[in-house]
């Protein structure tokens, strides 16, 4: 009854078949080889998906090719379809968002790892953190009756009057439209810049912090000239993630971006995202070019998301592995 | 081979040179429940183990003692084979039970027969009751009834029925650091092991608890044949009936305890003896 | 009095408070979001709302019985997806997998986990909806359920290694084969982590409504079994907001109330009972 040895390096012998078949009966090959099959059972979806995604846009693919993602219209009737009105949506959009989000959620970050007592920063954490399991639906449900009116009768004639002079905030009023979506994207992601970028300041070394103070830094001082510093590359990180979040918001967006495949100056227009055309075009389409093209602009929005969450990682990791390393 | 129950004369051998024989020869003779025959160990191409051969003797209380590192835990672990769970460990030489090669056994079989109790006491998160009759339950015991009595038997063995047998039920996790270690020996003893191994079992103990332990091993080295490694020389001194000094990876001695501690053959053995490392 | 050191401390004391003001902002806009919901959501919710079907477009009252159902089906199904594969992988990546496949298998759980939720919906059409030409509750509870699985998985992975390697070897030395081991101690061991990150899986996608939008679709009636389409809580949601009927608003807001009120719920239970902080969706 030949089973295993140990003798692992050695040359083949022949028992290594029958050992594996007596492994197999007792249980624990077959655990292995099950559990196998299942995370097998994940690369292989991700990889349907792709081709799924790649397969149903083939007849968008083969007519429009490249210039696909550099055409304006975007006309069912007459089936000339591009992707640059809501390239441009989904990109301004999320710009505005950033813009507002970033600048807000490092500065919170900053007060919540840096700044704060452990505990009310482990409180407001807890809060913040479950700011980011709102489902978007009832972000953009808010949005709508609140923030919506209030862009309309306050806050855009007031940027209009004030900062009027810039294109940016030119044109008609209708509350929806690119500032409104970019708006709500900005609540929304600020909660994962605030994470993210706080646990990576937390794990900036002690010792970097201790160094600055003991030289007499002020606890700002040290936080924005050396804490900040140590951990850019993971805020950067917790920045790209964020975007890829925004790029694929869909609810929130589709309920306040005024829905209008056009390419404007004015952040007070009515804009379009790749997410927001998909989901309201998706079910009224008729003919296959249609929703090709709806799958396509899919696909273009799946390698953006796929590219941005990449790079976030790599820089998240890259903090990471500076904060472990030693000197 | 089959002769299972072999007279032999101990003879303590070096790790090296195995021609070279010790000048006092204890003028014991005990039947070996285990052999070790030229057992070499490698974590990858490191080696931690050098051609180390021992006999432990059954029924008596062997232990093991050596600096940190010196390869006296890997030895241990080499006898029931728990190293087969680290990646690019690997073994060369035999380890004979009984006569029967280890290296080639079952091994969940070679672990019934062999148990081990760790450094660390490591109770499952599961009652008292519960953790005894693992097992006996993994491996392969049927009736229920006769669970309750072999769990009874197992605690009495180890000294602790007493001190649970009202709350059999709770979780392991209630009972104090001693105790927990307690009851990992009871659940050890419960599959009924031939040998039972024990890594340092009382070195995260106080004075008391640790005592209750050694009474334990008294009693139980008349059914079991047990291998202690302790760091603590005294200990050592105190239960084993023979000792074996590691250092380096290799065995530098093995004799009764008593001439270890008095009349060492190596010098250095005396040295780490007498406190001048280690 | 050194001007400089004067204008340091000042200095430090405005990007306090700035800095603060920032996270009190951000803090303040879950409980206006929660406040808002309460009032509004609050005043809509009635009996009706949990029991009765929706009134044909354009009358007053009804309910949304059918879409509460409709949402418990769908993550019924989503969990006999998710929480099989997410499980078995995650104990795969924990116990048995080799250098080179798990780093495959975290790769890609990784790029499934940054998948847009709409793009998910787009593969569960192709999937589903295609071959069998219209929408179901089959369709659905496949998006939501691959939308799961690289959360369960994280989280299956993350509390097996948590469980101590001296509660493996334990096992192990009495003589349980590893299979067992890993099904009798560590398993149980790190089982109520495991369970907390499920539910908060489900609750993650219970909100969900883009991958919905095209493959359960929506149902004014009940949807028996599982090959119609489906009404759900997020969808309703959206399309009774976004139409014109003062009615179907208010009904939004109670509808919003209640799925947030079961997400908040889900989520804070998950936080007490672990007590300490679960990873988002980052890396």
């Amino acid at each position: 009854m030949a089973t295993t040895t140990v003798l692992v390096g050695s040359a083949p012998r022949p028992g290594r078949v029958r050992a594996f078949l007596f492994r197999l009966r007792s249980g624990d090959e077959v655990a292995h080889l099950l559990t196998l099959i299942f995370a097998s059972a994940i690369i292989l979806v991700t990889v349907l998906l792709v081709f799924e995604l790649y397969r149903n846009s083939a007849l968008a693919r083969q007519k429009f090719g490249w210039q696909f993602l550099f055409t304006r219209t975007w006309d069912p009737v007459f089936e000339r379809f591009g992707a640059l009105p809501f390239i441009f949506g989904t990109v301004v959009t999320s710009a505005v968002g950033l813009l507002i989000a970033v600048p807000l959620g490092v500065g919170a970050a900053i007060f919540l790892a840096e700044m704060a007592p452990p505990r009310l920063s482990d409180a407001l954490t807890f809060v913040i953190e479950l700011l980011a399991a709102v489902p978007s639906v009832i972000f953009g449900l808010l949005a709508m009756f609140t923030l919506v009116p209030l862009l309309r009768t306050i806050v855009q004639p007031f940027l209009k009057n004030t900062l009027g002079f810039l294109p940016l905030f030119q044109g008609p009023n209708y509350g929806v439209g690119l500032l409104a979506a970019g708006l709500i994207l900005a609540i929304m992601i600020v909660p994962f810049i605030i994470s993210i970028s706080r646990e990576v300041l937390l794990a900036v070394p002690v010792e970097q912090r201790e160094a600055a103070l003991a030289l007499g830094a002020t606890r700002w001082e040290a936080t924005w000239k050396v804490v900040v510093p140590y951990a850019r590359a993971g805020i950067l990180g917790s920045i790209f993630l964020a975007m890829a979040r925004a790029l694929g918001e869909t609810m929130a967006v589709t309920m306040v971006i005024g829905n209008d495949p056009k390419i404007t100056s004015s952040l007070f227009a009515p804009g379009y995202s790749i997410a927001a055309v998909i989901a309201n075009e998706f079910t009224e389409a008729t003919s296959d070019l249609h929703i090709n093209s709806l799958i396509e602009l899919g696909l273009v929005l799946f390698v953006l998301t796929f590219i941005l969450n990449g790079l976030a990682r790599l820089l998240i990791l890259a903090t990471r592995r500076k904060g472990t390393a030693h000197p | 081979m089959g002769v299972t129950m072999e007279q032999i004369l101990l003879t303590p051998e070096a790790g090296e040179g195995r021609s070279e024989k010790s000048p006092t020869k204890p003028a014991v003779a005990v039947a070996a429940k285990l052999r070790v025959i030229d057992l070499s160990f490698y974590y990858g191409k490191a080696q931690a183990l050098h051609g180390v051969s021992l006999d432990i003797a059954a029924n008596r209380i062997t232990a093991l003692i050596g600096p940190s590192g010196c390869g006296k835990s890997t030895f241990l672990r080499s006898l029931n084979r728990m190293y087969e769970t680290v990646r690019h460990a690997r073994v060369e030489g035999q380890i004979l039970l009984d006569n029967e090669n280890t290296l080639d056994m079952d091994v969940s079989q070679l672990r019934r027969r062999v148990g081990m109790v760790f450094q660390k006491s490591n109770p499952f998160p599961k009652s008292i009751f519960d953790n005894v009759a693992y097992g006996l339950r993994v491996n392969g015991w049927k009736s229920e009834g006769t669970l309750q009595d072999a769990v009874e038997r197992s605690l009495i063995r180890a000294a602790l029925w007493d001190e649970v047998k009202d709350k059999l039920h709770k979780s392991a996790y209630a009972l104090s650091g001693g105790q927990q270690q307690r009851l990992c020996i009871a659940r050890a003893l419960a599959v009924d092991p031939e040998v039972l191994l024990l890594d340092e079992p009382c070195s995260a103990l106080d004075p008391i608890a640790t005592a209750k332990i050694e009474e334990l091993l008294f009693d139980l080295e008349q059914e079991c044949t047990i291998v202690i490694v302790t760091h603590n020389m005294q200990q050592a001194a105190r239960v084993a009936d023979f000792t074996g000094f590691f250092l380096l990876g290799k065995l530098i001695e093995f004799n009764d305890t008593a001439i270890i501690f008095k009349t060492p053959a190596k010098k250095e053995t005396e040295d780490y003896i007498t406190g001048r490392f280690g | 009095m050194n001007y400089r050191s004067v204008w340091r401390k000042s200095v430090n004391a405005v990007m306090f408070s700035l800095t603060g003001i920032c996270a009190l902002a951000a803090v303040s806009v879950l409980f206006f979001i929660l406040g808002y919901l309460v009032w509004h959501g609050g005043r809509a919710i009635n009996w009706d709302f949990f029991t009765k079907l929706p009134k044909p477009v354009g009358e007053t009252g009804g309910g949304m019985a059918n879409a509460i159902v409709g949402s418990a089906k769908l993550l019924l199904l989503a969990s006999l997806v998710g929480v099989p594969v997410g499980f078995m992988g995650g104990v795969y990546l924990a116990e048995f997998g080799g250098k080179t496949f798990s780093f495959l298998v975290r790769y890609t759980t990784d790029l499934l986990n940054g998948v847009p939720s709409i793009v998910m919906g787009i593969f569960a059409y192709t999937m589903i909806v295609l071959p069998l030409k219209h929408f179901s509750t089959l369709a659905g509870g496949l998006a939501l359920g691959v939308m799961m699985i690289p959360i369960a998985v994280r989280s299956t992975e993350e509390f097996l290694r948590a469980v101590p390697q001296s509660l493996r070897e334990g096992a192990l030395a009495l003589g349980a084969s590893k299979w067992k081991a890993i099904a009798t101690v560590v398993i149980p061991a790190a089982f109520r982590g495991i369970l907390t990150g499920i539910v908060l899986d489900l609750a993650r996608v219970a909100g969900e409504t883009a991958p919905l939008l095209f493959t359960s679709f929506n149902n004014r009636f009940w949807s028996p079994g599982w090959n119609q389409p489906t009404a759900s809580l997020p969808v309703m949601i959206f399309t009774y907001a976004i139409a014109p009927y003062d009615d179907w608003h208010r009904q939004a807001w109670a509808a919003g109330l209640v799925l947030l009120g079961l997400v908040l719920l889900a989520n804070i239970t998950a936080r007490v009972v672990l007590g300490r902080k679960l990873s988002s969706a980052a890396g």
